[in-house]
Parts: C-alpha cells; sequence; structure tokens
C-alpha cells in the first residue's frame, strides 16, 4: 500500500467470504496516529490527514462530497477559544481539495447554544465554501429552549416533521435523520414512530442495489450508552436498510473518527470543527477534551467521502485542520 | 492519546475525585442555607455531566439553585417537560426553583438526558 493512500477508509462492498464477527470492527482515532488495516478486499482503513498528499486520481468517482460536523459556533472555552477560525480553516481544506465536492453535509450542532448569531456567524463561513449546496440536519445545541422550532425555520425548507428529509445524487439515495428531538430522561437519541413510518416508506420505492448515505447527528449504532452516544430506536431505522447492497451511515456528536462495518453498513462519525471529546470511558465525562495548542487541529477536522458507480463502495477520508 | 497527556488526565481525574469528595463532605454539613432574604435554599451543582447531590429531600418552600460548573451547556427540566423548564445554563449560569408542593419531582438535563436527578418535597 503506497504512503499517499494511507488516508483512506474503504470498504469494497461487493466482496464477501470473509467471518465478519469480531473482524469487521474497526475504530480509527483521531489525531493518534493509530490506525486499522484488515486485509483481504473487504476493508482497508487508514490513518488521518495529509489530503493534500493523496493522488486525485486514485480518489476519482461519480459523486463526491464533504461532511463536517459540531462547529458548536459560541464555544469559547479553553478547549478551543477560537471556534470561528477552525470552521474558517475547515472550509479552507474543502476548498483545497483538488477533486471539489458537489456537496457539504453539516451533520448538527451548528451552534453552541442556538442563538440566532451563532447560527448566523455559520451561514457567513459556510459562504466561504467553493460549493454553495449545504445539507444540514439538527443536533441537540441547535434545539435548545424551542424544541427546534428556529433551526426549521433556518433549515428545513422542503423537509418533514422535525427536519428529516431524503435526497438523490447520480444514482445514491440520501436519507437526513432527526434524532435530537423530544429526548426522554435517561434515554439517548430518538427518532420517533413518525419519522420511522416515514423512512420505511421512503426506502420502499428503491431497488436493493441503489447506494444508501443515511446521515444523522446522534450515532445511528451503539457507540457508547453510558454518555448517551446511541439512538434508542435505530434498529428498526437499520432494520429497512438491511436489504441494500450498500448502506453508509454517516454521523457527529462523539467529536473523533471511528468507524465500524457490519454486514453491508458502514457506520462512520467525524470529527468536529470546535473541539474534542474523550475516547469512550476514558475520561470522567464526555466534556470537551483540553489538549495543548500545538495538538488542536489535529483533532478536529472534516470527512470527504466519495462514491465510485458500479464498485457500490464508498470511499471515506478523514482530514485533520493541519 | 499520548502518554505525557494520559498521565495529566489521571491527575485531573484525581483531582476531580478529590473535589467531589470535599463537597460530600459540605453537603454532609448540612447543604440547606439561609439566604440573604431568609428563605431556606439548598444547591445542586452541575459538573462533569452529573447533578450533585444527584437526590435532595427538602420540606416544601424550599428554593432549589442548580450552578453550571461544566464547559458545555446544560438544563434543568422535570420530565413532564413542564414543571420545571430551565433556559440553557452555560457555565457558571444558575437556575432557581421554588418548590411549593409536596411530591416527587424527577429531572434531567434536555441536552444530554443520561443526566439525570431528583427532588423529594415533604
Amino acid at each position: 500500500m503506497s504512503d499517499k493512500k494511507k488516508d483512506e477508509i474503504l470498504y469494497d462492498h461487493n466482496h464477501d467470504g470473509i467471518d465478519r464477527r469480531g473482524f469487521l470492527k474497526c475504530m480509527a482515532w483521531a489525531g493518534t496516529g493509530t490506525f486499522c488495516v484488515i486485509k483481504g478486499g473487504v476493508l482497508n482503513s487508514y490513518g488521518l490527514s495529509r489530503i493534500a498528499e493523496m493522488d486525485p486520481a486514485d480518489m476519482k468517482g461519480e459523486l463526491s462530497f464533504a461532511q463536517i460536523s459540531d462547529s458548536h459556533m459560541g464555544f469559547n472555552k479553553p478547549a478551543n477559544t477560537d471556534v470561528v477560525g477552525t470552521l474558517k480553516a475547515a472550509v479552507d481544506k474543502i476548498n483545497a481539495l483538488k477533486m471539489q465536492p458537489e456537496f457539504l453535509l453539516h451533520t448538527g450542532d451548528i451552534s453552541h447554544l442556538s442563538k440566532p448569531e451563532e447560527f448566523d456567524t455559520v451561514d457567513q463561513i459556510l459562504k466561504g465554501a467553493t460549493t454553495k449546496n449545504v445539507f444540514y440536519v439538527p443536533g441537540e445545541h441547535d434545539a435548545i429552549g424551542d424544541d427546534g422550532k428556529q433551526y426549521l425555520e433556518r433549515y428545513g425548507k422542503g423537509t418533514k416533521g422535525a427536519g428529516w428529509y431524503s435526497f438523490d445524487k447520480k444514482g445514491v439515495h440520501f436519507v437526513g435523520l432527526v434524532n435530537v428531538m423530544n429526548l426522554k430522561a435517561g434515554g439517548l437519541g430518538d427518532l420517533g414512530k413518525e419519522q420511522l413510518e416515514w423512512m420505511e416508506e421512503d426506502l420502499k420505492r428503491l431497488t436493493a442495489s441503489t447506494p444508501v448515505v443515511v446521515f444523522a447527528h446522534i450515532p445511528l449504532w451503539s457507540v457508547y450508552p453510558e454518555w448517551g452516544w446511541g439512538t434508542d430506536d435505530s434498529a428498526q431505522a437499520l432494520g429497512y436498510l438491511k436489504r441494500f447492497g450498500s448502506v453508509t451511515v454517516l454521523n457527529g456528536h462523539i467529536h473523533q473518527t471511528m468507524q465500524k462495518v457490519e454486514g453491508n453498513v458502514t457506520f462512520h462519525t467525524a470529527t468536529s470543527t470546535a473541539f474534542p471529546q474523550p475516547a469512550p470511558g476514558k475520561a470522567d465525562s464526555p466534556g470537551p477534551m483540553k489538549v495543548p495548542a500545538e495538538q488542536l487541529r489535529g483533532l478536529l477536522g472534516i470527512t470527504d467521502v466519495n462514491y465510485v458507480r458500479g464498485q457500490h463502495a464508498l470511499a471515506i477520508v478523514d482530514s485533520s485542520l493541519v | 492519546m499520548n502518554g505525557k497527556l494520559k498521565r495529566l488526565r489521571i491527575g485531573l481525574g484525581c483531582a476531580a475525585v478529590l473535589v467531589a469528595g470535599i463537597l460530600a463532605a459540605s453537603c454532609a454539613n448540612g447543604a440547606r442555607q439561609k439566604t440573604a432574604s431568609g428563605a431556606t435554599g439548598t444547591q445542586v451543582k452541575i459538573d462533569n455531566f452529573t447533578f450533585a447531590p444527584n437526590a435532595l429531600t427538602i420540606p416544601v418552600g424550599t428554593t432549589v439553585q442548580w450552578v453550571n460548573r461544566d464547559d458545555i451547556p446544560h438544563t434543568v427540566v422535570s420530565d413532564d417537560k413542564s414543571t420545571i423548564k430551565s433556559k440553557a445554563l452555560d457555565t457558571d449560569d444558575n437556575f432557581s426553583y421554588t418548590f411549593t408542593k409536596a411530591g416527587t419531582y424527577s429531572y434531567f438535563c434536555s441536552i444530554h438526558p443520561k443526566m439525570t436527578g431528583k427532588v423529594v418535597v415533604q
């Protein structure tokens, strides 16, 4: 494997025949430099950063998009006193990609305290992106005090319910889900009956060979329920996705990169553009992780996703801000 | 996480345990105190994604004040989402509620619903 491809996480959904149990689990930790490689063509997961060194020919595909997450505009604590600067750096990083993404996905926690000026600032910064096409789903920080009313007014045009929707791009079906509303005491993320019914109906018309990308703020897999890193009723949603040959689930919320492959489903969480959070259970609480200033930007970043038609494979590349 | 950072975090963890110990001791001495207005008040600290003390027993008429000591915002919302409902409490913000009726009030942080607490009013 050449060095220049080491940032790539590629799962070939067409390949089969390997004992998946206990084997197709992979966690790629942002910034630690550790990575996991499973040979045999099934999953290649590499480390982070140095996206600029990659040969665009290796990344060429039918469709590419970039994911940003957890910009937490308004956060100003020691873990990062310049979330404006780091979000701008993320946009610069995206603009510098040799192959420009067709659109951006923001997987929530746009703001820190749901203040209008926080949303305004993010909107302003994202206007600096070469692509003007941004798709959002809300994080719990975007719905503080108003059950997501302001979020819907700003970003919910054409969406259903609390802001869920789907769209198609070059043969790939995208589903944006909302799992941060109506949270119950002691519970995890929640999709709710109405949204699940909509999702089942939305997917019905698709053939099983359609690549599906599902994105939501809180992970749709059980990352660490003790810290609320999971979604109570995600099993039902994942059940609707079982018949598809290629499913990619993109989440934010946990401010670190993590990847897992289960059957035909690749789960992936993105880093934050604002501040890192500790690895599951590695601290007293999931609060912002303070790291030496020179390490911060190595723990923040963006995710670039590239779809190659015919291979049913999505190459997911995480890139830090340095 | 590199070794140096890990050691630092372990150090911080020990400091947090120590602080928690001091808090527990002060609670044991009686967290209730007379406020300037003469009403009886009790404070709940929000720290490390927990409400401390987690369960309180107070007489009717007590005002409870929650103070957020975390670097991340929290809320104080009763399970029915209407009886008690604070705004987002950023670092060092506080919220007070006076319990005028006897009963058990379960509450949580609506941003981090794994955080729960209880007030028993007698």
